[in-house]
């Protein structure tokens, strides 16, 4: 059962990103409609899988990498699907499903671990739900940047198509990108304080430098370079929109990091 | 009775004709008040705008109707004459006099369609008409369903979504920069038409402040009243751009105002806050090469048209949608109206009287089983009777109030009391009222506010 929850909410997802995608190229509002209605479905999918393992475990399931990117995935729908109702935004769709059904593929195609890593303390819970919390912060920001870049581009050349017609307005997306990352920096910053009291607790030092750990404070002090950065010296708008790819593509790594380096259950940061 | 219009616009006449033909609201009163005088003439209403003049009336007699109008609307201005004005003026009546006014509302008959101001100014027009009492029951419903068809293509089609002209573009092209212009200080640097127009379009969207620079101070003076704004020394454009979010150029000076260098500076002090330029001049104001600049989006004359351009096919398409949607609210206004003629609201009023009469007499003998043909014709005869006697007091009061001055308020009631539908009245497929003689003596008009 939760096997074929699992397959149905890819392939919901795997159809609400390509209707999202037809939606960006045309002037159809039952497009979106119905994109929104496929969204909807695979996340009550989604959430039931998720519901059923957690009363099968006894706990929120993020303690195998695939747990962790499912887990991310449902946060990514979820952040999405409240945007899109409250704002109207459903053009977001366009990025963050593609995003969210990547994640479930690399999930099942990363190696299975064997068994979860058992929470023997606490904070290595709470250490895990917050890294992904905070990754699904720098998520946002780095589509919000990807749609100012392109937003961008367009208005420099020009070009006033659908998909012009379509995008936020670019002061609109720069401040989704800088809350987003206000959302994500603190939660980052707290995953990994707790990630480092759990290292404490089970191996008895707090640092350990392994890949995973410097990426993680990579990934923090970029971010909190791109924050000071907004306020003192003016990265914001086209700027702060390329730094958070970036920033993102940093993120991906780690997870990349992770996944090659340890086939064991691991959090994300 | 009919529903007449006459008048002229922007395919038939000059501006300088429909300049000639304007009424002041403040002289409207008056002008309705002519109108109303004309003894065929039971209700009228008068729409100007800057592309049309037109007179909407209810008449006794169609062809009577457009002579008094068109002597109204030559009396309007001294210097006109009927030689002048009678080529350019069109007329309507009935169904296509209320296509006409759908059309008008719904901004299918506008020099650029879709635009939006019009279907505010039939709203003012009605208003108008409603303080002056030129406008009953038959106006009122036929004004309010065009104002409702029109604001229902707004909503349903994208024909308003589009910009609508170039200065239009510009606040649509400055929206794809700025969510909110509420919070945006516009700078309008010279006083050229195009860029008044601009300006006047971005203060309508409710700007935060608006900054006018001019060569000569006091022309900034005299339009920084006219926008509520604020004017600023020439001398003080480069130390301004850093103030300003969006920049309107149309100065008609032969060089550029606003360099390359100007904006990079503007820029840096703004931290990098996205800037909106607009230049709508030829010979340029603002140097092209400051598209090179980060977060400085710049729009020409070339580039705003060629916006306009591209929403043009994508609205013509939507005016189609559009032309359908008023062609059916047209079908069933057109009925309403000629329900309002006296004979066949009387018979549909007899035809439902009779299914309900009928419908019970044979619930009840169901009931009551056999009965003997006298018992029969007795419970006939009782229903008959009621139904004689009590519709005997609303059909003789329809009969003799129909050629009053409230006749159209008796049928429209007695419609509503009863129930009668319009296409129920309708199904007797009789001409569209056709000739309903009035005594002419005019009495006081109630409002009819309500359309009853």
């Amino acid at each position: 059962m939760p096997e074929l929850l699992s397959y149905l909410t890819m392939g919901l997802y795997f159809g609400g990103t390509l209707l999202f995608l037809l939606y960006l190229w045309h002037r159809s509002d039952v497009i979106s409609k119905i994109s929104l209605v496929t969204t909807g479905l695979g996340f009550i999918s989604h959430t039931s899988g998720l519901i059923m393992a957690m009363v099968s475990m006894g706990h929120v399931p993020i303690m195998t990498f695939k747990d962790a990117m499912s887990f991310f995935a449902w946060g990514l729908v979820l952040v999405f699907l409240v945007v899109a109702m409250k704002r109207g935004l459903e053009v977001l769709g366009a990025f963050i499903l593609p995003l969210a059904f990547l994640s479930l593929v690399s999930a099942t195609l990363a190696p299975q671990s064997a068994d979860t890593l058992a929470p023997v303390f606490q904070t290595v819970w709470v250490h895990v739900t917050l890294s992904i919390l905070g990754t699904i912060g720098f998520a946002v920001a780095f589509v919000a940047g990807l749609m100012y870049v392109m937003q961008e581009r367009l208005l420099k050349s020009k070009q006033f198509n659908v998909l012009s017609f379509k995008l936020p307005p670019l002061d609109f997306l720069d401040s989704l990108n800088q809350r987003s990352i206000l959302f994500g920096f603190p939660l980052l910053t707290l995953g990994i304080l707790t990630g480092a009291v759990s290292a404490q607790l089970t191996i008895g030092s707090y640092l350990s430098w392994n890949s995973e750990q410097i990426w993680a404070l990579i990934t923090w002090f970029f971010y909190f370079a791109v924050l000071m950065g907004r306020v003192t010296a003016g990265w914001r708008a086209k700027k702060a929109a390329y730094l958070t790819i970036v920033g993102f593509a940093g993120v991906i790594l780690t997870f990349v990091g992770i996944l090659i380096k340890s086939p064991q259950p691991m959090s994300p940061l | 009775m009919n529903i007449i219009v006459l008048g002229l616009n922007h395919r038939t006449a000059s501006v300088e004709l429909r300049e000639l033909l304007a009424i002041q609201d403040s002289r409207m009163g008056e002008a309705l008040g002519r109108l109303m005088a004309y003894s065929g003439i039971k209700e009228a209403m008068y729409l100007g705008t800057c592309n049309r003049v037109e007179v909407y009336a209810v008449v006794e007699k169609g062809e009577w109707g457009f002579r008094q109008l068109e002597d109204f609307l030559v009396s309007t201005h001294f210097s006109l004459s009927t030689e002048d004005l009678l080529p350019h003026l069109y007329r309507y009546s009935d169904d296509e006099a209320i296509a006409h006014l759908f059309r008008v509302s719904a901004s299918l008959d506008s020099m650029v369609v879709g635009e939006p101001q019009v279907l505010g100014q039939v709203k003012e027009a009605y208003d108008l008409a409603l303080t002056h009492r030129s406008s009953g029951v038959i106006l009122n419903k036929v004004v309010k369903k065009a104002i409702s068809v029109g604001k229902s293509v707004r909503t349903n089609t994208r024909i308003g979504e589009y910009a609508v002209s170039v200065s239009y573009a510009a606040v649509e092209l400055a929206k794809k920069v700025f969510s909110n212009l509420k919070q945006r200080v516009v700078l309008l640097v010279g006083a050229g038409e195009m860029g008044k127009l601009a300006a006047q379009h971005l203060v309508n969207q409710g700007v935060k402040e608006v900054l006018i620079t001019n060569r000569n101070h006091h022309r900034a003076f005299m339009l920084a009243e006219r926008f509520h704004g604020q004017a600023v020394p020439y001398e003080q454009l480069r130390s301004t751009l850093p103030k300003v979010d969006i920049v309107i150029c149309a100065t008609g000076a032969p060089h550029y105002v606003i360099t390359k260098d100007d904006i990079e500076m503007a820029v840096y002090h703004r931290m990098n806050r996205p800037m909106f330029l607009i230049d709508i001049t030829v010979p340029r104001n603002i140097d092209p090469a400051v598209k090179d600049v980060d977060n400085a989006y710049v729009f020409d004359i070339d580039d705003l048209k060629a916006h306009v351009g591209h929403n043009q096919e994508e609205r013509l398409k939507e005016a189609e949608t559009a032309e359908h949607m008023v062609k059916e609210e047209v079908g069933s206004m057109v009925a309403w109206v000629r329900g309002l003629e006296a004979t066949p609201t009387i018979v549909a009023l007899r035809k439902k009287a009779e299914e309900i009469k009928q419908g019970e007499l044979e619930k009840v003998f169901g009931r009551l089983g056999e009965l003997s043909s006298k018992e029969r014709s007795a419970i006939e005869g009782l229903a008959s009777a009621i139904v004689n006697k009590l519709l005997h007091g609303p059909v003789v009061t329809l009969k003799s109030e129909a050629q009053s001055q409230n006749g159209f308020a008796f049928i429209e009631a007695a419609r509503r009391f009863f129930e009668l539908r319009e296409r129920e009245i309708h199904s007797g497929e009789i001409p569209l009222l056709e000739d309903e003689t009035g005594d002419g003596v005019r009495e006081e008009r109630l409002p009819q506010k309500d359309g009853v």
